[in-house]
């Protein structure tokens, strides 16, 4: 069985998407510290708070170093999906710069984007089994702009469109909950789980 | 384009879901992780609990309701009811809420919302106001709307919004439970208080008063209590009704 790291920057829920995880057939482990990486097949990065906060947190606890090296299967969800890029205008400072971009506020009203939207998917292996349109859960101000292009998999609209999920090769950013999707969130989940266990 | 979001609210008090009129004359409704999981499979947006005595002596009842909840309802859950403090906010979040709504504890000391937005992200923090309206405005009570405190709800929306509110949880003291439709009024001058998003509640009694409620200007999303618990108006039927007047909302999923 795959052994899937969530990362623990100590800001909020991680009952959802460990339970999440747990049904689309992977071992959960929440990690806190470096070591906690031994051993795992794969790191998740789940979303909740802000970049700054989150980025703070990842250095307290010697986490920065070790992601920017890991080179296994991540996926990173909400502001995990964030902390990829280089920068975010949140709070301006960097993050784990693991895919060329920056991070900057959406325009849509209300904000924060709060809910359930529809999401245009490219046929990327993440999305496999889920209807193009399908409606995800947002909870976020600030979405990704990528240097290149070609790693956007799924965008949205909100006051126009953005990015709602990209790929760089094995590093996965999702800006909606997918464990807080239903029944496409989890087929997403599982889709990752699936691909982790091919390369494992 | 972002649905307009159905929100079940259950009022949980020593581990069992009630529900009064204006606040009070309260009746049990059922157990809260079964009530979630079905209004859940029905359709339901979003959960939110209220835990309406929020005493310390429920605050692990509570915890293991939301724990419980989170475990079985892959969909967003709010939890409010008797948070104080940041340390309150993240035993609450890390039992499983997505969202935490703070409301006596706010008025008393605002500082408490931008406390929690530095922590958690203001998408974490949802400030509930219970209002009733006095001549042109309206007040807002606290304590579960047992205390007046002479301050402005509108006023205090934008304040909070201000302090790092990610949504308003907007409760009218009137209409609660009353059936008599959302207080429309209160959601306008709520919404060009504040731009985050507003959940309307209070005064639910047919579909359309939901379809009043979600009209541009008012509110991004309607919690219900009564018309859901007793089966009077099922999620699917609700839905169905929004979708028949042009609201944009999350068809009900089938089950696979």
């Amino acid at each position: 069985m795959t052994t899937i790291a969530i990362i623990d920057h100590g800001a909020g829920n991680l009952v959802s998407i460990e339970r999440a995880l747990t049904l689309a057939g992977a071992e959960t482990r929440v990690v806190d510290a470096p070591g906690d990486l031994d051993g795992v097949d794969a790191v998740v990065i789940p979303g909740v708070g802000a970049t700054g906060a989150a980025m703070g947190r990842l250095e307290e606890r010697g986490l920065v170093d070790p992601l920017r090296s890991w080179d296994g299967p991540l996926l990173g969800i909400c502001v995990g999906m964030q902390l990829l890029f280089d920068r975010s205008a949140e709070d301006g400072g960097p993050c784990l710069g693991l895919i060329p971009g920056s991070v900057e506020a959406i325009d849509g009203r209300p904000l924060p984007h709060m809910g359930w939207n529809d999401v245009a998917t490219t046929d990327d292996l993440i999305f496999a089994g889920v209807p193009d349109g399908s409606l995800f859960t947002f909870v976020h101000s600030y979405a990704a702009v990528p240097d290149d292009p070609g790693v956007v998999t799924a965008t949205a609209d909100h006051g126009g469109r953005f990015v709602a999920a990209v790929r760089s090769g094995n590093r996965i950013g999702l800006q909606f909950h997918p464990e807080r999707s239903g029944t496409a969130g989890l087929q997403v989940l599982k889709n990752f789980v699936a691909e982790v266990g091919r390369v494992a | 384009m972002l649905r307009s979001r159905i929100i079940p609210c259950l009022d949980v008090a020593d581990g069992r879901v009630v529900k009064g009129v204006r606040f009070v004359d309260l009746t049990d409704e059922g157990d809260p992780v079964e009530l979630a999981a079905r209004y859940t499979s029905q359709g339901a947006d979003e959960i939110c609990f209220l835990d309406i005595t929020a005493s310390h002596e429920n605050r692990g009842t509570l915890l293991d309701i939301v724990r419980r909840t989170a475990e079985n309802v892959f969909v967003p859950l709010t939890v409010g009811g008797g948070v104080r403090s940041v340390d309150d906010m993240r035993a609450v979040l890390r039992a499983g809420a997505d969202k935490v709504a703070v409301n006596t504890a706010a008025v008393e000391r605002p500082a408490l919302i931008a406390e929690c937005a530095g922590a958690f992200g203001s998408q974490c923090v949802v400030l509930a106001v219970d209002a009733r309206r006095t001549g042109d405005s309206w007040e807002v009570f606290t304590h579960g709307g047992r205390t007046p405190t002479g301050i402005d709800a509108i006023a205090w929306i934008a304040e909070a919004t201000g302090l790092g509110a990610g949504e308003i949880l907007l409760t009218s003291m009137d209409r609660d439970g009353t059936k008599d439709g959302y207080d429309t009024d209160l959601l306008e001058a709520a919404r060009r208080a504040t731009t985050v998003p507003i959940i309307a509640s209070g005064g639910a009694g047919t579909p359309a008063d939901l379809v009043t409620a979600l009209e541009p200007g008012r509110a991004d999303a309607v919690l219900a209590a009564s018309i859901f618990h007793r089966s009077e108006y099922p999620i699917p039927v609700v839905k169905a009704h929004l979708a028949a007047a042009g609201v944009p909302i999350r068809p009900v999923e089938v089950p696979r």
